[in-house]
């Protein structure tokens, strides 16, 4: 056994090249390096080697080094690949190894990228809602039942088919409406959930999350280490669910006689959306207010007028110390200034969807 | 001095660890009401939870209704040789089940019962089949779904204060280097983000140390790089004290080969699911292995061993199911006495034993890892394993109820790992995710009513934080002193050869003398590079701690002379009721780490009648047997 | 010592690597032949639809596939078991009816909408290599919003594998009452894999039983789809057959039919 592997993965301590982008925000370049690689190894130990030897600021995530945790996330000779997953010996012995860092997330330095897009993407994706009536402990579920959505409880959040997603690798712009592979499977995986309470998941993935946008090109199932069915398990079913309720002409036609058209766009409620819309812009960096907008969606907001019972979001409560003051010292507080009276959630100008009147009993409960 | 920009943040509770103690302490605090904060070395979701393969130990008897808390603590005891913390072993086991059902609502996804329960598997030392599982990746469920509840919680903040960050925030790959006492209280901590080398102070009244172990100490490890001690030495630096630091846990089966995935963990299940030990002649070992206190749950023969997979209430236990420790140093042996594997391990077989079908069903995530990491088929050919370091028992000495460091500090809370007490000697498989889920949430919860009850808020001094800035950049302004990775491995030599799973006292004093070495080298250690996100920077850092933890593994080794669960002394091979009356304590002085002895407290009455005389009397001292008889007559 | 509230953040760059790609193998190849595989058999299978001859052998009952069921008025006699109610202009293809409907489902169908999005939309043509176009607006608005019609085809698709049943049991026919020949086992074999790609489809998928909650409570729903599901896995390969067993089914009769070969006979 041992005979045949090292066969395999080349004579003990042979010399490979690799290249290797270094680099940050401001620019870089592929820079060659020649690495002693033992048998047996994978990529993460020959970038371990480089840090160790010729390269000590190498910037490179890694935890587990098992591939259980999704962190050594970078592309190898162009794929996406896990690098603690990338075994040296699928490589000929003369071949040149070009490692670069995810392509589709701004970069922070050499290997290591800022992926928060995914973690802000994963925010605004409604959470598992516990049925009302069912106590801890009372759940029942059956094995067949949770098989489904367990699949994609496997994903360890490499972010790998986030980042091969040509919808935002190659389209910059629809990051903001696009929530990609990992949150379709997610909105699938509760959808799919025997108790979830929620029931508007699959209009939530058409409408906020930009199932729409995916061509189903099955990239994100191609690089998943976990071997999750992205498109055949998570995507194409949500599609289909969409298309249950959306385009189903059965119900289009009951909607039309019986003008019940407005149903199935209503499920979002008004705080959701609005909350979505904001972060979307402030994400983006594209901030829409009124009059310069260029953003057809706020435009198109605009243009429905003022709405009448538009539930305005709480102010933050800005923090107070053990006497219930606020802290005005530039000393102890945790900015540079006082804070907003306006709460800290609000940012001037005002998005043009917020322009318009609340009432101020919304609060009060309706007789 | 150089203008040096530092952030300043005010929390109530800052989480120190985004691991499940860490998550699950930060929920409760947040629903608790208070503004918290959640520190993670990593990106958020990557923490070393996720490696935990068998599942979290819970009483909840779904598979088998004989099993309920005190079979649950009288193994957790047992498992631990007597030495747990009684009262942590006992919240424990009572309040693991409501942890476990919580996490259901939270949106976790079990493998279940054909009556749609929870569905709880065979673990080593545990009496009755008791750990919920997914497959074999708990941890990654554990982790996902805390981090998910995490982010419902913001979401509801969201919702009523407009803001997801409002009352709870997550800062991803940032390092916490110093805390910051006002007195004897917890004023704040110190660090810095990873990404772009800033600094940043949380400005809190209570903050709660979740950061896990400090396997990264060890050649052979199963623990990833965050795992440096961190919580550790930020506890003794400030004032509080750690305990049982000798008992570190090699798990007995990670892989030896081939060596990119030296280290990694062949979880329990494996064994659970039929898997055996075999030594390079073929031979099926561990029957030579059973110690005597657990020959009658044992069997002696591979018949019985066999029947019990099929029928475990009418026979004994295959012995690869004995406690980790016991497994262990039976595979040290074999490979001592020469019957090991090229590598210098032994064979799990379990590709004989079931079919290929059935591996693959059983153990996805194990079948997959094998496969794709080291090109093995498990389902055809034996795993070559052997003893990894795995988990730290000991840690922060804190109350039980409370998770409230002890020594000189207040504000200051642990859970997890990183807290140390709860198992005693050696910790049984499984026990740890319950661990983190049932301490972590007591942990939070008597944080967020510590900070409660504080009439002023502490302050931070302007001196601590400015030396914590000029401790900070001291590596990048030297540039004459060696490079922390070639320290690493010496500090990883020293520990892996001399205060590794076997220990002798000649071997521990040479250890001490070389860590005190390290100690000069590390204190002159020199980074190369910038501030952004300078891996080099960050280890020489982390080496301080590593450091300072080792020292007090090393000192706590050689005092304690006899053998016990984690801790293994050639020269006093045996058990010695006198030592379990006895915690090590270990502390900082100045510079120097200090030892002292200090007496295990009694277990309650009720407790100690859950058991055996004759099994008791292997582990208590005359003296208390007496007791435990007086109480026995009382009772009869 | 200053302090500040957020860290500088804007918009940051990605990293400024010059490669449009640095994949090494051959990740062109699949495109390349997924478009002269698709192209040669859209080519093929134009001319012969407006050939409007050879598609019917007498003696046998043979219809192909793509002339199944004949409607327009210069429809063989025997061909059109519908009845022939459509002119005879050469611009319709003579089985009107169903072609457009088959088109559509093959157009729509999961698999055949990824390999044309790769191959001739190079959208992108293989993963982590970039996509030919300025913007991209994926399956968000008209025309490309249609593909969700897929359902409704795939409920054409299976009326028409019926109709292709039909054809395929009719044929074992001979002058002589029944019979049986090569030409059979073709348009046999061809119906079961139009059936197996038909069913496989993802829609249907979903309707089986894709849908449910709780498969525990749909036990038979639950056993039907764990089935599609299995054949689910292989649509893209049972895409590729059928289209291959469609032109070969096309092929034979057209042989036949144009008295190239004689059809090898069993049973009269």
């Amino acid at each position: 056994m041992g005979e045949q592997k090292s066969q395999a993965a080349g004579k003990p301590g042979a010399k490979r090249q690799f290249r290797i982008w270094r680099g940050d925000e401001t620019g870089g370049d592929l820079q060659d390096y020649t690495v002693e690689v033992n048998e047996g190894e994978v990529v993460l130990d020959v970038i371990h080697r480089l840090q160790a030897t010729d390269a000590p600021d190498l910037a490179c995530r890694w935890n587990c080094k098992a591939g259980k945790c999704g962190s050594c996330s970078m592309e190898i000779n162009g794929k996406p690949r896990l690098s603690c997953m990338t075994r040296m010996s699928t490589f000929e012995e003369t071949e040149t190894v070009t490692v670069t860092p995810l392509r589709t997330f701004p970069v922070i330095r050499d290997l290591v990228t800022d992926v928060s897009f995914n973690y802000e993407k994963a925010r605004e994706t409604p959470a598992f809602a516990p049925p009302a009536d069912v106590a801890p402990g009372d759940y029942r579920m059956q094995q067949v039942d949770v098989e489904r959505s367990q699949e994609f409880r496997k994903c360890i959040e490499c972010f790998l088919c986030q980042n091969v997603c040509h919808v935002i690798r190659d389209h910059e712009e629809n990051k903001q409406a696009f929530s990609g592979p990992r949150f379709f499977i997610r909105a699938a995986e509760l959808d799919m959930h025997p108790l979830d309470a929620k029931t508007d998941r699959k209009e939530y993935a058409q409408a906020e999350q930009g199932l729409g946008f995916c061509n189903i090109t099955k990239c994100c199932t191609e690089v998943c280490p976990e071997h999750i069915k992205i498109t055949d398990n998570g995507i194409i079913p949500m599609k289909e669910r969409v298309v249950d309720r959306r385009y189903d002409p059965l119900v289009w036609l009951g909607s039309k006689i019986f003008r019940r058209g407005q149903v199935p766009q209503t499920f979002v409620t008004s705080a959701q959306q609005s909350g979505a819309a904001h972060s979307a812009a402030a994400h983006g960096g594209v901030h829409s207010h009124a009059g310069g907008s260029h953003d057809p969606r706020h435009e198109a907001e605009a243009q429905k007028g003022v709405n009448w019972h538009r539930q305005v979001p709480h102010p933050t409560a800005a923090p107070v110390d053990a006497n219930g003051r606020l802290p005005l010292t530039e000393l102890t507080f945790d900015r540079a200034a006082a804070p907003s009276p306006f709460g800290d959630d609000v940012t001037f100008p005002l998005p043009p969807e917020h322009l318009n009147f609340a009432h101020p009993s919304q609060d009060e409960p309706k007789h | 001095m150089t203008e040096t920009r530092i952030e300043r943040h005010h929390y109530d509770v800052v989480v120190i660890g985004a691991g499940g103690a860490g998550l699950r302490a930060a929920i409760e605090a947040r629903l608790a009401g208070k503004k918290t904060a959640i520190i993670s070395k990593s990106l958020f979701g990557k923490a070393h939870t996720v490696m935990a393969e068998g599942g979290a130990a819970a009483a909840m008897g779904n598979v088998n209704s004989r099993d309920n808390w005190q079979v649950h603590f009288r193994d957790t005891m047992r498992g631990g040789k007597f030495l747990n913390n009684f009262r942590m072993a006992e919240l424990h086991a009572k309040e693991s089940p409501q942890r476990i059902w919580e996490l259901e609502t939270y949106g976790a996804l079990f493998d279940r019962t054909k009556d749609g329960k929870i569905s709880q598997r065979n673990f080593g030392g545990h009496e009755y089949p008791r750990l919920a599982h997914v497959g074999d990746r708990t941890g990654l469920e554990l982790i996902r779904t805390l981090q998910q509840k995490i982010v419902s919680l913001q979401q509801e903040d969201k919702r009523d204060l407009g803001d997801y960050e409002a009352r709870i925030k997550i800062f991803a790959e940032t390092t916490i280097t110093e805390l910051l006492l006002d007195g004897e209280r917890v004023a704040g901590a110190f660090g810095y983000y990873r990404e772009s080398g800033e600094f940043i102070l949380f400005e809190a009244p209570a903050v709660v140390l979740a950061t896990g172990g400090v396997g990264r100490s060890y050649k052979v490890t199963s623990n990833s790089w965050e795992y440096t001690g961190d919580g550790h030495a930020l506890a003794l630096r400030a004032g509080a004290t750690l305990i049982n630091m000798e008992f570190l846990q090699f798990h007995p089966t990670g892989m030896v080969w081939p060596v990119s995935v030296k280290g990694i963990l062949v979880t329990e299940s494996v064994r659970g699911d039929g898997g055996v030990l075999k030594n390079s002649d073929g031979k099926r070992f561990m029957f030579d292995y059973v110690p005597d206190v657990f020959r009658k749950q044992y069997a002696d023969n591979e018949e019985e061993a066999d029947r019990w997979y099929k029928d475990p209430d009418n026979n004994r236990r295959p012995p690869e199911l004995l406690p980790r420790d016991e497994v262990a140093r039976a595979i040290n042996s074999e490979v001592k006495a020469g019957r090991g594997t090229p590598a210098g391990g032994v064979y799990l077989d379990i590709a004989s034993r079931l079919p290929a079908e059935e591996i693959r069903r059983r153990l996805p995530s194990m079948y997959h890892q094998f496969k794709e990491l080291a090109d093995v088929d498990i389902t055809r050919e034996p795993m070559e394993v052997g003893p990894t370091c795995h988990y730290v028992m000991g840690g922060v000495e804190v109350d039980p109820d409370s998770g409230a460091a002890f020594g000189a500090v207040r504000g200051l809370f642990a859970a997890g790992e990183v807290s140390g007490g709860m198992h005693g000697s050696n910790r049984l498989g499984g026990n740890s995710l319950s661990d983190l889920l049932v301490f972590g949430k007591r942990a939070g919860g008597h944080a967020a009513s510590y900070a409660d009850q504080l009439t002023s808020r502490p302050k931070v001094p302007v001196a601590a934080v400015e030396t914590a800035v000029e401790t900070a950049l001291a590596p990048l302004q030297r540039d004459t002193g060696e490079s922390p990775y070639t320290l690493q491995q010496d500090l990883q030599a020293v520990m892996g050869d001399l205060v590794g799973i076997i220990r002798r006292e000649g071997e521990l004093v040479d250890a001490l003398g070389r860590l005190a070495e390290l100690r000069e080298r590390v204190a002159k250690v020199s980074a190369a590079g910038g501030r952004r996100y300078n891996p080099g920077w960050h280890l020489a850092l982390d080496l301080r701690n590593m450091l300072v933890v080792s020292e007090c593994t090393a000192k706590a080794a050689l005092e304690r002379q006899e053998s016990r669960g984690g801790h293994t002394r050639e020269d006093h091979p045996a058990m010695d009721p006198k030592w379990r009356r006895v915690n090590l304590v270990c502390s900082l002085d100045g510079d120097t780490v200090r030892l002292t002895h200090k007496p295990l407290p009694k277990m309650r009455g009720e407790l100690i009648s859950l058991f055996d005389r004759a099994e008791l009397s292997k582990y208590l001292t005359d003296e208390e047997l007496a007791e435990f008889d007086a109480l026995a007559q009382k009772e009869s | 010592m200053t302090s500040t509230a957020t860290r500088p953040r804007g918009a940051r760059a990605r990293a400024a690597i010059a490669a449009k790609t640095l994949r090494t193998d051959r990740w062109w190849f699949q495109p390349l032949i997924t478009v002269i595989g698709l192209s040669a058999w859209v080519a093929y299978a134009t001319v012969r639809v407006f050939m409007h001859k050879w598609y019917w052998v007498d003696a046998y009952h043979y219809l192909t596939p793509f002339y199944s069921p004949c409607v327009t008025d210069r429809c063989v006699e025997g061909s059109s078991h519908f009845g022939s109610f459509l002119p005879g202009w050469w611009i319709i293809p003579d089985a009107a009816l169903t072609l457009p409907f088959l088109l559509l489902f093959r157009l729509t169908c999961y698999y055949y909408r990824k390999a044309y999005y790769r191959s001739f939309w190079l959208s992108p043509p293989a993963c982590a290599v970039p996509d030919g176009h300025e913007s991209y607006g994926g399956e968000t608005r008209f025309p490309l919003l249609g593909q969700n019609l897929h359902r409704y085809f795939f409920y054409a698709a299976a009326i028409i594998s019926l109709i292709n049943t039909y054809d395929a049991i009719y044929a074992f026919h001979s002058p002589k009452g029944f019979g049986f020949g090569f030409g059979n086992l073709i348009l046999l074999a061809n119906v079961v894999m139009l059936w197996a790609y038909t069913i496989s489809c993802h829609s249907c998928r979903h309707i089986i039983g894709g849908r449910l909650k709780h498969f525990s409570k749909h036990p038979v729903r639950y056993k039907a789809w764990t089935f599609i599901s299995w054949l689910n896995v292989r649509h893209m390969q049972l895409a590729w057959i059928t289209l291959g067993t469609l032109a070969l089914t096309d092929f034979y009769v057209m042989a036949v039919g144009a008295g190239w070969f004689n059809d090898l006979r069993f049973i009269n």
